[in-house]
């Protein structure tokens, strides 16, 4: 058998077709979020007529977006197999930054690019500890998520910002304002689903960012600047969330340094349940921003169906589970 | 066969450990040169010293009649020195020419934008497993193949530059029956194209089976160097053990 042809052996291969279009769509994370966002939306119409409506439809995919350019952030982190859980902190440092550099009299433009900085930075320092000191992410971060809201403390002296000086009717109508019908934050998170889904599937970087989350040791001996990308990523994250602070604190129209307390949770949460693995290796822009609709939805629905709200963590929980299980039971199908 | 490689009286010694005790061993191109040993008979040292992770303490490299002393596997991989891991070094989670071309990628212009230009890897990669005469699809992931098909992604990497020796690090150790006459049918194909392989195993059927040369080590020296169809697995065994000082 010695010198026997090879390719006669993989009788397994050739007994597998090329799955459908729609059993590929049916195979995906996002589209059974999807069934669920509808499902859910369509038992909550029949409890209540208050649901339904355009204007709640609309106010609902407004706060999710906030939490959508998150999920959009941790999306890379979470694919390379780290995790960041400062991105409240990073949220509320950031927009108390853009509170007091336009209560100073900053122009708007200035104002953003600070507080744009103040993300990128804060995130690509996660990243260099992670990388550099070789520490746990869930550690570094629990560490900065800490240390974020503590500055956004001594930065803002415990003052709430109202007063955006020249920039308050610019910053309002950025944050709080339509276009078309539509909030202006959707349109941001619209572009930064296609930005991401680009970089994801189209660049090197996100190709590296796949291979570190697949086996890191392969991607170091393919010659990738690991470290690059990881910290890369991280900035990334920070500067998602600075992204949505300038948005939200535009829709609030005012700070406080509890702004985005939390939000950590929430923006995994999303990320998790749109696909991406707590474990590395997997996830996509849409089905993060799908997960961060879903929760807002189910928030939603229970206020308008009249449930306790001190219940909506108990349902939110519930589907972090169910979507871990999935993937688990898709991965067991394949 | 014309020579490849040398390495004449090379000793690497690790502080108080000598690894290896001055080997002297020939390269040829075109063939399988099968190398054994017990654990610990500096099998490893001398294949991470052939693959530039190690400098040798003493001794001469000469590869492609230059001296040579490389400064990591990088270098060597320049020099056209291909490490196929035992582990693989692939990505589950990725495609399979994906993973032939991970840190390699070509790129195309779309516009201002510089992308992954996919569909070159998809045809490259193709191409290059239909050498290897291996069915390996270049869009099935990683994860759901067999240890054959992994092999012929780790060996494909190989393929991608020009690359004149290839060390193969136990590439049979944990796979099926099957998987393994794969494996061996790839590593002829190798030869065929007039590649230099090393094959580091503990089998003795395989290294029978596909080389052309074996080398055997003990204690850091080299106990033989004979053709393949000189030897016999029992005299390869007595070498490995001791039983038998030198062939």
């Amino acid at each position: 058998m010695s010198q026997q042809d090879v390719s006669d052996m993989n009788v397994d291969l050739l007994k597998r077709h090329d799955r459908s279009l729609l059993r590929r769509l049916m195979l995906t994370q996002e589209m059974w979020i999807a069934i669920a966002i509808v499902v859910l939306g369509l038992a909550v119409s029949m409890i209540s007529g208050k649901f339904a409506t355009s204007g709640n439809l609309m106010n609902v995919l407004q706060n999710a977006c906030f939490i959508g350019l998150m999920a959009l952030g941790m999306t890379p982190v979470l694919i390379s197999g780290g995790i960041d859980i400062s991105v409240g902190s990073i949220l509320g440092l950031s927009g108390v930054t853009l509170g007091v550099l336009l209560n100073a009299g900053a122009p708007l433009p200035l104002g953003i690019a600070g507080t744009l900085a103040v993300g990128l930075v804060f995130g690509g320092l996660n990243g260099a500890v992670i990388t550099l000191a070789k520490l746990p992410p869930f550690i570094v971060t629990l560490a900065t998520l800490s240390i974020g809201r503590s500055l956004a403390l001594v930065v803002s002296d415990n003052q709430v910002f109202y007063e955006f000086g020249t920039a308050t009717e610019s910053i309002l109508a950025l944050g709080g304002g339509y276009t078309l019908g539509v909030p202006n934050v959707v349109y941001a998170l619209v572009a930064f689903i296609i930005v991401l889904h680009c970089l994801l599937t189209m660049t090197r970087w996100g190709r590296y960012i796949f291979a570190i989350g697949g086996n890191e040791s392969a991607a170091r001996l393919a010659g990738i600047s690991v470290d690059a990308i990881k910290i890369s990523a991280y900035a990334f994250s920070g500067l998602m969330a600075a992204i949505s602070a300038i948005f939200l604190v535009g829709w609030l129209g005012a700070v406080t340094n509890a702004i985005g307390t939390g939000y950590e949770l929430q923006t995994i949460a999303s990320t998790v349940i749109g696909g991406a693995s707590l474990t590395g290796g997997f996830g996509t822009a849409l089905g993060a921003a799908i997960g961060s609709i879903l929760i807002e939805v189910i928030r939603n629905a229970l206020l308008i169906a009249g449930v306790n709200p001190f219940w909506q963590g108990t349902f939110v929980g519930g589907f972090i589970l169910a979507a871990v299980l999935l993937e688990r039971i898709r991965s067991l199908r394949r | 066969m014309s020579k490849l490689a040398s390495l004449e009286n090379i000793v690497m010694e690790f502080g108080a450990i000598r690894a290896l005790d001055g080997v002297s061993i020939d390269i040829n191109r075109g063939e399988v040169l099968g190398l054994m040993g017990d654990n610990g008979a500096g099998k490893s040292t001398l294949v991470k010293t052939i693959a530039g992770n190690f400098q040798p303490t003493s001794g001469r490299y000469v590869f492609e009649d230059q001296d040579v002393r490389f400064s990591g596997p990088a270098d060597a991989r320049r020099h056209g020195i291909e490490v196929v891991y035992q582990d693989l070094a692939l990505c589950n989670n990725l495609t399979a020419a994906a993973n032939v071309f991970l840190g390699r990628e070509p790129m195309r212009q779309v516009g201002p934008f510089r992308v992954l230009d996919k569909k070159l890897m998809n045809t490259r990669s193709a191409e290059i497993f239909r050498e290897l005469k291996s069915e390996t699809r270049p869009a099935d992931l990683v994860d759901r193949m067999s240890g054959g098909q992994r092999q012929a992604v780790a060996i494909a990497r190989t393929r991608l530059s020009n690359s004149k020796l290839v060390l193969m690090d136990e590439p049979t150790a944990a796979i099926s029956v099957r998987q393994v006459a794969e494996v061996l049918a790839l590593i002829r194909r190798m030869k065929e194209q007039g590649l230099s392989v090393i094959l580091i195993s503990h089998r003795m059927p395989d290294v029978f089976d596909v080389c052309d040369r074996v080398v055997v080590m003990r204690r850091g020296s080299k106990v033989a160097d004979k053709p393949i169809n000189q030897s016999s697995p029992e005299e390869v065994t007595g070498l490995i053990t001791g039983a038998i000082k030198t062939a």
